[in-house]
C-alpha cells in the first residue's frame, strides 16, 4: 500500500468533508438539536425536570363515603393529574385528545362494592373511557384504581361503617346453599372485626393502632441502578448516542454517494490511473470516514457533557474505542453504498431508507426494551443496535471496559463485512 | 515509447474499439481523430489501465502494465476528459493530491507543483479555489495536474473541451513546450484543425476501428480530392440536388449541408468552371464561391463518406 497517497487521500477526505457546509450543519447541529428534542421528551435529567403526568378524569355519579376515599386516592397520587368533570365533557375532551383516560363510578358504587368484598354478587362495575392511542397509559390507569379502591372498600367496609358489616353478617348468616364450614369461617371473621371496631372506638386516641381495612402490604423504596450512588438517570445521554449513531451513518451514506459520483467523473480515472492498489482507495476512504465520525461523536457528547450534563459514567477508552469501531462501520456501511449502488440519483433513496431502518431497529429512536422480544432478539444482527447499547453502557450505565468488547467486536464484524462485501461489487471500471 | 497492440473491446454485441494497433515514440504527438463514440475514450481507457481490454497489449517502454500498482504507470499521465479536479479546493490542494498519487512528497512534491503551475500559467492564482477558476484555467489545471509527476508519456482525452479559443491557444502552446521536451503525447480530438496543429501522426477512428494510420501529409494524400470548392447556393433544390454534380468530369466528392455545397476535386483549374457551368445550366444562383486545400475533415468525408461533426 501507498502510504503517501493513502494519507494523501484521507487528508482530501477531510478537508473536503469540513468545508462542506451543508454536511458540517447536518453532521453536527442535527443531532445536536434533535437528541436535546428527544432527550427532554424521555425525561431529561431524573429529579430536575417535570416529569409527565397523565390526565384522568374522574366522573363520580356516586357521591358516597366510599367514592370520595377512592377520588381522594387517585388525586394523592403522583404519577396522575386529575380532574372531575362530567360525562359529556370527559367524552369529547377525550376524543380531542386532552384527556388519556376517565373512570365514571357508578351510583352505589360503595353499597355494592362493599357486599362484594365478602360474597362475589352484584359487583359494581367502574367504565374506564379512555383514548385508544393510549393503551399503556390505561393498563397503568387501572393498576392504581385497582390499589386505591382495594384501600377505600375495604376500610369502609371493615372499619367506619358498622351498618354496613352488620348488614353483611346477617346476609352471611342468612345465605341459603352456602358451604356450612365457609360459612361459619365468615361469621366468625366478622364478628373479629366487629370485636376490633369495638375497641378502636373505645378509645379513639390509642397511637400505634392500625387504621382498619386493607392496606398495601409493603412500602416500596424506588433506587435507580446506575454508575455510582446518587447519580440520576440522564436521558440525553441515550438521545445523543442514537442521534449521534444516526446521523454518522447519514454521513458514511454520503461518503458512499460521493464515492459514485466521482466514479462518474475524472477524478476517478485519475485515481485509477496511478499506480496505487484498490486497497489504498478503499482503505482511505474508510480512515476517513472513521475520523469524521470520531469528530462527530466527540464533538455532540461534548455539548450533551456541557448543556446536559451527560457523562462518560463508564470506561472512557471503551467508549473512545466503541466511537472508532463506530466509525469503522460506518465508512464500511459507506463503501456498501458505493458497491451496490450503480447511479448517485438510482441509490440516494435507498440508502436513505436503509439507514433510517437500521437506525430505527438500533434504538436510536426509542430505546430498544420497547420493542416485542421476538424483534429484540433480531435486532441484535443491526449494526446500530450494537452501537447504541455500547454507547448507553459507556454513558449513562456507567459500565466498565468488559461491556464495551462484544459492541466494538461485533462493530469491527460489521465493518468487514461491509467493506468485504463492498469491494466484491464495486465496479473498479467505472 | 508507447506500443498498442491489437487492443479490443466489446461491450455485450457493440465492438466499441477492434483490433487497434500504433506505437508513439518520445517527442512524438499521436492524434486519435473521429467522432464522439469512435472509441477514442474507450481506446485512451485501456492505454491507461482503466479498462481491462478483452485482448490486445500496451508496453511502456517495452514493459507491459501488470496491475494496479506496476511502478511502470509512472511513466505515464492522464488528462481525462471530464475535469478531474475537486472544485472546493484550492489549485495546490489539488495538485498536491495528484502529486501524493504518485508517491511525491516534501521539496520534491512542492518543486514540482511550482513547475507545472508555472508552466501552465497559474502561479499567481496557486492559492484560490478552483471554483473560482473561468473554464480555461480549470483546463490548465486539469492539464497540470497530470504533469504532476513527470510522465514521459502523456495521455489527452479531448483536453480543449467547451475552452474558449485564448485558452485553447494557451494549452496548445503548453503541449507544444511538453513535445520540445521530448514527451510523448496522445491526443484525442474530434476537431480536425487541433490535430492539423499539433500531431506528427494521425489514427483516424471510426466505429471502434482504425481506418488510416499515417503522417499527417501521407494522411492527406488519402485523399484525390486535394482541392476543395464551397460554394453558397441560394436556390438549392429538393434532396439529392447536387447529385449530379459527381457525373461532372474530375468532380470526386460532392456533399451539401443546407445552403453550402462541397466540391472535391483533383485539378481545380480544369474542374472548377465545369461545376459552375453545371449550376448555372440547371438554374442554381450563387452569391458566394471559395477553394482551399483538402484537411482532415475532408480525408474523414472522403474515408467515411460522413463529415466528422454529422457522424
Amino acid at each position: 500500500m501507498s502510504w503517501t497517497a493513502y494519507e494523501a487521500l484521507v487528508r482530501r477526505d477531510l478537508k473536503l468533508f469540513f468545508r462542506d457546509r451543508r454536511a458540517v450543519l447536518m453532521s453536527f447541529a442535527a443531532p445536536i438539536l434533535i437528541g436535546s428534542f428527544f432527550g427532554y421528551l424521555f425525561g431529561g435529567v431524573t429529579g430536575s425536570g417535570d416529569t409527565a403526568k397523565i390526565p384522568v378524569a374522574v366522573i363520580d355519579q356516586d357521591g358516597s363515603s366510599i367514592s370520595r376515599h377512592l377520588v381522594a386516592g387517585i388525586a394523592s397520587d403522583k404519577a396522575l393529574e386529575l380532574r372531575q368533570v362530567t360525562l359529556d365533557q370527559a367524552n369529547s375532551e377525550i376524543r380531542a385528545g386532552k384527556l388519556t383516560v376517565a373512570a365514571v363510578i357508578p351510583k352505589d358504587f360503595g353499597d355494592h362494592a362493599a357486599k362484594a368484598l365478602f360474597r362475589a354478587t352484584d359487583k359494581p362495575e367502574i367504565t374506564f373511557m379512555y383514548d385508544p392511542s393510549h393503551g399503556a397509559e390505561l393498563a397503568m390507569v387501572r393498576g392504581m384504581f385497582t390499589q386505591h379502591a382495594m384501600e377505600a372498600v375495604s376500610s369502609e367496609a371493615m372499619g367506619g361503617n358498622s351498618k354496613l358489616l352488620d348488614e353483611t353478617m346477617k346476609e352471611v348468616q342468612g345465605a341459603n346453599g352456602m358451604n356450612p364450614a365457609d360459612q361459619k369461617s365468615l361469621v366468625q371473621l366478622l364478628g373479629s372485626v366487629q370485636q376490633w371496631n369495638a375497641r378502636l372506638n373505645a378509645n379513639p386516641q390509642a397511637s400505634g393502632e392500625p387504621r382498619p381495612g386493607l392496606s398495601m402490604p409493603y412500602t416500596v423504596r424506588e433506587e435507580a441502578i446506575l454508575a455510582h450512588k446518587g447519580a440520576q438517570y440522564n436521558a440525553y445521554g441515550h438521545a445523543f448516542g442514537g442521534m449521534g449513531v444516526q446521523f454518522i451513518l447519514m454521513m458514511g451514506m454520503d461518503a458512499g454517494l460521493v464515492l459514485l459520483l466521482q466514479r462518474q467523473g475524472g477524478i476517478w480515472k485519475r485515481l485509477r490511473a496511478a499506480p496505487i492498489s484498490r486497497a489504498t482507495i478503499v482503505a482511505a476512504r474508510v480512515t476517513s470516514a472513521m475520523i469524521d465520525a470520531v469528530v462527530i461523536q466527540f464533538v455532540i457528547f461534548g455539548f450533551a457533557r456541557v448543556v446536559f450534563g451527560v457523562r462518560v459514567e463508564g470506561s472512557m477508552l471503551g467508549f473512545f474505542l466503541l466511537a472508532v469501531a463506530i466509525g469503522l462501520m460506518t465508512g464500511g456501511f459507506g463503501m456498501l453504498v458505493a458497491g451496490l449502488g450503480k447511479t448517485v440519483e438510482a441509490t440516494r433513496g435507498l440508502a436513505i431508507l436503509a439507514t433510517l431502518m437500521m437506525v430505527m431497529l438500533g434504538g436510536a429512536w426509542v430505546p430498544a426494551f420497547l420493542f416485542p422480544q421476538w424483534l429484540q432478539k433480531v435486532t441484535f444482527a443491526v449494526p446500530t443496535r450494537w452501537a447504541v447499547d455500547g454507547l448507553d453502557g459507556m454513558t449513562w450505565r456507567g459500565l466498565g471496559f468488559d461491556a464495551a468488547i462484544a459492541p466494538i467486536a461485533a462493530l469491527i464484524g460489521f465493518a468487514v463485512l461491509f467493506t468485504g462485501l463492498a469491494v466484491w461489487r464495486f465496479r473498479w471500471d467505472g | 515509447m508507447l506500443e498498442v497492440t491489437g487492443l479490443h473491446k466489446k461491450y455485450g454485441d457493440l465492438v466499441a474499439v477492434q483490433e487497434v494497433s500504433f506505437v508513439a515514440h518520445p517527442g512524438e504527438t499521436v492524434g486519435l481523430l473521429g467522432p464522439n463514440g469512435a472509441g477514442k475514450t474507450t481506446t485512451v481507457a485501456m492505454i491507461a489501465g482503466l479498462l481491462k481490454p478483452d485482448r490486445g497489449e500496451v508496453r511502456i517502454q517495452g514493459n507491459p502494465v501488470c496491475s494496479d500498482t506496476d511502478p511502470i504507470k509512472r511513466k505515464m499521465g492522464l488528462v481525462p476528459q471530464d475535469l478531474a479536479l475537486h472544485p472546493e479546493l484550492s489549485a495546490i490542494d489539488n495538485l498536491m493530491l495528484f502529486g501524493s498519487l504518485y508517491n511525491l512528497r516534501g521539496a520534491h512534491l512542492r518543486r514540482e507543483m511550482d513547475a507545472v503551475l508555472e508552466l501552465v500559467g497559474l502561479a499567481d492564482r496557486a492559492k484560490d479555489r478552483v471554483s473560482n477558476f473561468s473554464g480555461g484555467m480549470m483546463r490548465r489545471l486539469n492539464l497540470a495536474s497530470a504533469l504532476m509527476h513527470d510522465p514521459q508519456i502523456l495521455l489527452l482525452d479531448e483536453p480543449t473541451v467547451g475552452v474558449d479559443p485564448q485558452s485553447r491557444n494557451a494549452i496548445f502552446t503548453n503541449l507544444e513546450e511538453l513535445k520540445r521536451r521530448g514527451k510523448t503525447l496522445v491526443y484525442t480530438t474530434h476537431y480536425m484543425e487541433e490535430a492539423e496543429r499539433l500531431c506528427d501522426r494521425i489514427i483516424i477512428i471510426d466505429h471502434g476501428k482504425v481506418i488510416a494510420n499515417d503522417s499527417l501529409e501521407a494522411v492527406r494524400r488519402l485523399v484525390p480530392a486535394v482541392n476543395l470548392m464551397e460554394v453558397e447556393i441560394v436556390n438549392p433544390g429538393l434532396d439529392g440536388w447536387y447529385m449530379g454534380l459527381r457525373s461532372v468530369e474530375g468532380v470526386e466528392t460532392v456533399e451539401s449541408n443546407g445552403n453550402q455545397l462541397r466540391v472535391g476535386m483533383g485539378n481545380l483549374t480544369e474542374t472548377a468552371p465545369a461545376v459552375l457551368d453545371w449550376l448555372k445550366a440547371n438554374g442554381h444562383t450563387y452569391t458566394h464561391l471559395s477553394t482551399q486545400r483538402a484537411d482532415l475533415e475532408t480525408v474523414f468525408l472522403t474515408l467515411t463518406g460522413r463529415s466528422v461533426r454529422n457522424a
